[in-house]
């Protein structure tokens, strides 16, 4: 069944970073010897076995991989189609795929001397992650996150202060994810010498969104291995959620180029696209250039950037990785919204079928499972992606049932 | 409005300024803020205040290089409805009236490259604009705008950091127009203040490279600052402290007062003097 693709989907970036039109590097001349030396730490890094293996001992004894790929009989029975499996993202060290990326870009920032590092957060979980990893390492942490983030997610802003981390509250613009990147930005400009921008997903200037998918390519490269364990073949279908797109990319980049896997991308789709409320940057959004590449944005007819709107924290930011932009132009993957509600109810049935309570995020991506098993036949194998646990959204969940904690 | 320039406007002027034997004052103001007509009143004023080069700020939502003053200053401009076409008819007005002081419109890349990069060098260039500076589009990035501003004559003004080492300035000037802009903090604008010394140097290494007029700007905040950087280098660039002035102009709900303009304009002539004072 799993003919190659004639040509592949997995030799982008080009050299310069771009995917198709997307990627590239759009920073301030200030920024652009720094990134041009990271991308050559990376480079060099990449090319070291030593890197690797020290990476690789980081992921087993400290972030717990592998991650279990784990097989709902539950869900799958009540739904009554396909075959769905749950790649347990959320058992790793933190509870969510952010640390794959923390810990490969701190050994790069190791390596680099750098003692400083910086990183932008939403939900808070990469700024979780990134906290923990300095903590480690004994690296001096600053997270930057927008004021009305810290406000919804309360438990992970105490989680990075127990780690030693400065949170420091960014509270311009609509004071979420993006507004943090701006500021992350800035303070890179201001600290060229001696900081590390360790950015969350695969978004920003090359070598970036290139260099996050490497190291979140072990969800997929496991996935492989274990469905094969599990079932003796391929997946039939991969569905994640997309906010910056790195636990999708993650999870796809190892599939694109078996042809006979379908690849499914969740947005948010907020109150619902017509109402504009949402962050569904390829379904309603266009090409544009923010923060360091040239992406599908949430912006206006004067190219000025919309806020973006999702009740979960992790998928509210108006732009997406430049890769997942080119898989869209390409048609290689499949990109579909679903809407705060239809997270949130996903989020009580999983949790009742499962005994697992789930990140709101990768909710996005079970409800999307939960509309699409019930269509296709019972030899259908199909994985989701859990990105995260729940524990994080408990508030959020509460408030919107109407219930005072 | 007969205005057709077969040399651009900044050659001229800097031509001038080197026969007159001082560096340029180049103001910074954001189109719009905190109104349109506010803006414009300021604009005309700019040349009489002294100011010999313009730049024309051209909101965004995002402007991840600059500091408080200008992000609250695109802030209200966006609020009070300033756009890429509200920014352009500015330009248009005040080019009514001046044929001769140079304009350069300074901004982000992505409300360009929402408008269509042809379409915008076309009408940039019909408003009567000079120069460009798009802090997020560095040469690497550049061609697929710098066609289309090559065909209208308009210059593409890089900027240069002290970040910016030896291999990467041939990249840099290979594209560069009008004048070089040296950012003279490793920081966003209106932050830091710039060191003479340092400058000095760099302003020096740069001359070995390039011909083009060379501005330094980001960190210069007062009169005696802008006098010692347009000696150093052949321009100064006052952004935030400009800005900051109008900021502190406005009434409680940061609507214009009969204050606003003839305090932008007073600070601008404070600058002036300084640098008409300090001659080669
Ligand atoms: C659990 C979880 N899933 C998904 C995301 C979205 O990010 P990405 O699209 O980069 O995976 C986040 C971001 O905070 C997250 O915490």
């Amino acid at each position: 069944m799993s003919h190659q693709l004639a040509n592949s989907f997995r030799t982008g970036a080009d050299e310069r970073g771009h995917f198709g039109i997307h990627g590239g590097r759009f920073v301030a001349e200030t920024l652009m010897p720094l990134i041009l030396d990271v991308e050559k730490a990376y480079a060099e890094a990449q090319a070291d076995p030593a890197f690797q293996a020290e990476l690789d001992g980081y992921l087993k004894t400290y972030v717990g991989r592998p991650s279990p790929l784990y097989f709902a009989k539950r869900m799958t029975e009540e739904l009554g189609g396909a075959k769905i499996y749950f790649k347990r993202e959320d058992l790793n060290h933190t509870g969510a795929h952010k640390i794959n990326n923390c810990m490969g870009q701190i050994l790069l920032a190791r390596r680099m001397g750098k003692k400083r590092i910086i990183a932008e957060t939403g939900a808070g979980q990469h700024g979780v992650a990134t906290a923990t990893v300095c903590a480690l390492f004994g690296l001096q942490c600053v997270i930057y996150m927008g004021a009305t983030d810290i406000e919804r997610q309360q438990p992970n802003v105490f989680r990075m202060k127990l780690l030693g981390a400065e949170v420091r509250p960014v509270t311009s613009g609509a004071a979420t994810l993006k507004d943090a990147m701006n500021d992350a930005l800035r303070d890179w400009v201001a600290n060229v010498h001696d900081t590390y921008y360790l950015i969350g997903t695969v978004a920003g200037p090359h070598p970036y969104p290139t260099m996050v998918r490497d190291f979140q390519c072990v969800i997929g490269d496991e996935t492989k291995v274990q469905m094969q364990e599990a079932e003796g073949r391929l997946p039939d279908s991969l569905i994640a959620a997309v906010g910056g797109g790195s636990n999708a990319m993650g999870l796809f980049h190892p599939f694109l180029d078996d042809a006979s896997v379908r690849i499914i991308g969740v947005e948010a789709a907020g109150h619902g696209i017509d109402t504009g409320k949402h962050a569904a940057s390829l379904t309603g959004g266009k090409p544009g250039v923010l923060h360091g590449n040239r992406t599908y944005l949430l912006q206006d007819e004067d190219g000025q950037i919309a806020e973006a709107h999702s009740i979960s924290a992790g998928l509210d930011y108006p732009g997406i990785g430049p890769e997942h932009s080119w898989l869209h132009d390409m048609k290689r993957a499949e990109y579909v919204g679903i809407t705060d509600d239809e997270a949130l109810d996903a989020f009580h049935r999983f949790t009742r079928w499962e005994g697992i309570i789930p990140a709101l995020e990768s909710s996005h991506a079970i409800a999307q499972a939960i509309k699409m098993a019930p269509t296709l036949p019972q030899d259908h194998l199909m994985v989701v992606n859990l990105s995260g646990r729940g524990d994080k959204d408990v508030n959020t969940v509460a408030r919107a049932m109407g219930v005072v904690l | 409005m007969s205005t057709v320039t077969v040399v651009n406007r900044l050659e001229i002027r800097f031509a001038d300024l080197k026969k007159a034997g001082r560096g340029a004052l180049v103001t910074y103001t954001m189109a719009g803020d905190p109104d349109h007509e506010t803006a414009l009143a300021i604009m005309k004023g700019l040349p009489a205040a002294g100011a010999d080069v313009i730049e024309l700020g051209m909101p965004f939502s995002d402007p991840m290089a600059d500091g408080p003053a200008i992000q609250l200053a695109a802030q209200r401009s966006l609020a009070a409805g300033g756009s890429l076409s509200r920014t352009l008819d500015t330009l248009r007005a005040f080019r009514e009236t001046d044929h001769s002081t140079p304009v350069v419109l300074m901004g982000y890349y992505n409300p360009i490259y929402a408008r269509g990069v042809d379409r915008f060098a076309a009408e940039a260039a019909a408003a009567g604009a000079d120069g460009l500076i798009i802090v997020d589009l560095p040469p690497e990035e550049a061609p697929e705008l710098t066609e289309h501003l090559n065909a209208h004559g308009i210059h593409l003004i890089f900027l240069t950091a002290p970040t910016t080492d030896a291999r990467r300035l041939p990249a840099v000037l290979a594209q560069a127009g009008g004048f070089l802009y040296y950012v003279s903090i490793t920081g966003i604008t209106g932050t830091a203040s710039a060191d003479e010394a340092a400058v000095k140097d760099a302003v020096a290494a740069l001359r070995k490279s390039t011909d083009l007029p060379i501005a330094v700007g980001f960190g210069i905040k007062t009169p005696a600052q802008a006098a010692a950087f347009a000696r150093i280098g052949d321009a100064a660039v006052v952004g935030s402290a400009v800005v900051q002035t109008l900021a502190d102009s406005l009434d409680e709900v940061r609507a214009a007062t009969e204050k606003t303009v003839p305090a932008v304009l007073g600070f601008v002539a404070t600058l002036a003097e300084g640098v008409r004072a300090a001659r080669r």
